[in-house]
């Protein structure tokens, strides 16, 4: 029960990371990708239908985390309580100015909301290596501190990039495509997405393993109606998002709502 | 435990949700009346109905956006300001808070991203299922919310075991009526928040005596038909829960002293010294508050409902017009008073009679609470501030103007990515 409950936090985090990493990379390269008023703007097309369906799996692994391991979540958040100050201050900012960008069309409206984008991804990506350098450091009651913690965080941040990168590459066309795909040499499309997908699984995996989660389950109790019911829900949550990624499925070439 | 992180994080909660609750009450509401609408453009093909789904979908879209990140913030805070109340009582309430982020917010989230984007390109009918989902999960959100709620108003279904509380009857706990009126409070009470703004903004539209005036005329006769019946379901489930209030909240609301000194004293004896009088201002204004923006509503409400029976008078009757647009903020005046009596009204306790405020906070340093506090507080400012700057532009803007769903000039790209 413990393991299957360990299991289903371990799905919806890797979903996180990776499908919300990338959204989260393209934001932070977002004045990198796109260097004129139209160009930002198909960037920001490039993730704008899949950004919200991409953090609730962030919202999803909290809510596990919340039901089946609450005492963990409480000494985790506590103790990584600036951290995660970070995380929220970057991700409120960036989905505010997402979601505003296009609200106008006033320059300094938009200039306003892209560094908006941009500032709040490089605080979630930031906050999540910060985080991650403790963790993986076995350290969760608090927040590390130290030259050795901030380049672990700058490297997790830059793995986020270019995850982030390797996703505009299949997205994009024109100009903006070209740069995501400087960097990957001769690495084809899918292979590059392939390759920062399996650094990120490989990251998150080792963070997982650190952290003790199979001592801290919730009693047999509540994961008896939690976990079924999480079972049952499943097929539809990724049906749904299945549906999200067939129907957006077409390569950006003019913009979208946002 | 250090009392300064205590009121720091009390009043960082208290803001917070607060600040969310005020954006979900207009959320809930506005998602069932776009709902409705679009059922009925998808039925009748009329543009008109087609261009007030954009429209009141527009609106909904941006208040939404304002809400998701504000709840964001409350999902973290349970356990990085109360993890007291996670360590006892995770068991009960941790079950409840996943549903919700499971059942409800991925769910919503997810078909909302769709229903957005994927104007024009999906089926009509298909889009229309995808705003009823998005309505239904929104429903689902309230009501795991409140079961966790209820639980901490009134806990039902659970033993104490050492330091931890564990669920022996899940059927009680969400079935709780504490939870359970509450739901249907909630709903009417979102319902007429929705209705009363969808009347006052098309009352807007008809006294400037824009273009739009079938729209308007429609638009303002769906937000009262809407508003004035879940004003009596608002009512009816608030006044249901009046008899499983904790004695002491109503106490405090009669002002009746004597049955406070007996309470508090009933409560010295079970619980120990201290004091268990919850704010009696905050409490009794709270109540007051809600009781007469409802009569206001009351007042408005019937009169106005009969008056929309004739069309000549809702498109000229430019005094009655005004008084709508003014009622726009009386009912998230009367929601967050209430908010403010049902929370107030349960101190000192966060679970009425196990678990006291003062051992569920975090063991944070003040300094750290007080720096989150200060940056949370700034930001909900802001967004505050930004959601209704965008929300009335939008809605003075009026129809022509609104970027959801509008039919893109360029031919559709075909080459597929993956």
């Amino acid at each position: 029960m413990e393991l299957l409950a360990v299991a289903v936090l371990g799905v919806f985090a890797l979903g996180y990371f990776l499908l919300g990493g990338a959204d989260i990379g393209v934001g932070m390269l977002l004045p990198v990708l796109g260097r004129d008023a139209r160009q930002r703007r198909l960037v920001v097309t490039a993730i704008a239908p899949f950004f919200l369906g991409n953090e609730v799996w962030l919202v999803a692994t909290a809510g596990i985390l919340v039901g089946a391991f609450p005492v963990l979540e409480g000494e985790l958040l506590t103790g990584l309580f600036p951290a995660v100050v970070l995380l929220l201050v970057g991700w409120i900012v960036r989905d505010m100015g997402l979601w505003s960008r296009s609200r106008s069309d006033g320059r300094a409206w938009c200039a306003g909301c892209d560094a908006a984008i941009t500032g709040g991804s490089w605080g979630v990506a930031l906050s999540w290596g910060w985080m991650f350098a403790g963790l993986l450091a076995g350290r969760i009651h608090e927040v590390v501190t130290g030259p050795g913690a901030l380049l672990t965080a700058v490297a997790v941040a830059t793995l986020f990039a270019v995850h982030g990168l390797a996703f505009a590459r299949l997205r994009l066309s024109g100009p903006p495509h070209r740069r995501a795909s400087a960097l990957f040499g001769r690495c084809g499309e899918r292979p590059g997405l392939a390759l920062t997908s399996s650094a990120l699984v490989l990251l998150c995996l080792a963070v997982g393993f650190r952290l003790p989660l199979q001592e801290n389950a919730a009693d047999p109790g509540t994961l008896g109606l939690l976990l079924p019911a999480v079972l049952v829900l499943m097929p539809f949550l990724l049906g749904a998002q299945a549906l999200m990624w067939w129907t957006f499925r077409a390569r950006v070439e003019r913009p979208l709502y946002l | 435990m250090d009392p300064e992180t205590l009121d720091l994080a009390r009043l960082q909660f208290a803001l917070t949700a607060g600040g969310h609750f005020l954006f979900v009450a207009l959320t809930i509401g506005l998602a069932t009346l776009v709902a409705c609408v679009q059922t009925r453009a998808t039925l009748s093909r009329n543009p008109v109905h087609e261009r007030m789904t954009r429209f009141w979908g527009q609106l909904y879209v941006i208040n939404y956006a304002v809400g998701i990140v504000t709840g964001l913030v409350m999902e973290f805070q349970f356990g990085m300001a109360w993890s007291g109340l996670m360590h006892l009582a995770g068991n009960v309430i941790g079950a409840s808070l996943a549903m919700e982020a499971l059942v409800a917010f991925f769910v919503e989230s997810t078909f909302l991203g769709l229903w957005i984007f994927g104007w024009g390109r999906l089926n009509r009918w298909v889009h229309l299922g995808l705003i009823w989902v998005v309505a239904l999960t929104a429903y689902a959100s309230a009501y795991w919310i409140l079961v966790t709620n209820g639980f901490l108003q009134n806990p039902v279904g659970h033993a104490r075991d050492g330091a931890e509380l564990r669920l022996t009857d899940a059927w009680a706990v969400l079935s709780n009526p504490a939870a359970t009126n509450a739901f249907w409070h909630i709903l009417g009470g979102s319902l007429v928040t929705a209705g009363v703004f969808m009347a006052g903004i098309s009352a807007l539209h008809l006294f400037r005596r824009t273009a739009e005036v079938e729209l308007f005329t429609k638009s303002l006769r769906i937000g009262l038909f809407t508003a004035l019946p879940a004003l009596f379901v608002a009512v009816t489930a608030g006044g249901m829960q009046f008899g499983h209030l904790q004695p002491m909240k109503l106490a405090v609301f009669d002002q009746n002293s004597t049955r406070i000194a007996e309470l508090q004293a009933e409560q010295v004896a079970r619980f120990g010294p201290g004091d268990y009088v919850p704010p009696e201002s905050w409490t009794r204004t709270g109540g007051i508050v809600m009781l007469l923006a409802f009569a206001l509503l009351l007042y408005l409400l019937v009169p106005s409902v009969l008056l929309a029976f004739f069309r000549p008078v809702v498109r000229r009757f430019r005094l009655w017009h005004l008084v709508l647009v003014a009622a726009i903020p009386l009912p998230f005046l009367a929601m967050i008073s209430g908010w403010v009596f049902r929370e107030m009204g349960r101190q000192p306790w966060v679970i009425d009679g196990v678990l006291r405020v003062e051992d569920a906070v975090s063991d944070v340093p003040a300094a750290a609470m007080r720096t989150s506090l200060l940056v949370f507080t700034i930001l909900f400012g802001l967004l505050l501030v930004l959601n209704w700057f965008l929300l009335l532009r939008q809605a003075v803007r009026g129809p022509d103007a609104v970027a959801l769903g509008r039919i893109p000039e360029e031919p559709r790209p075909m080459s597929a990515t993956f």
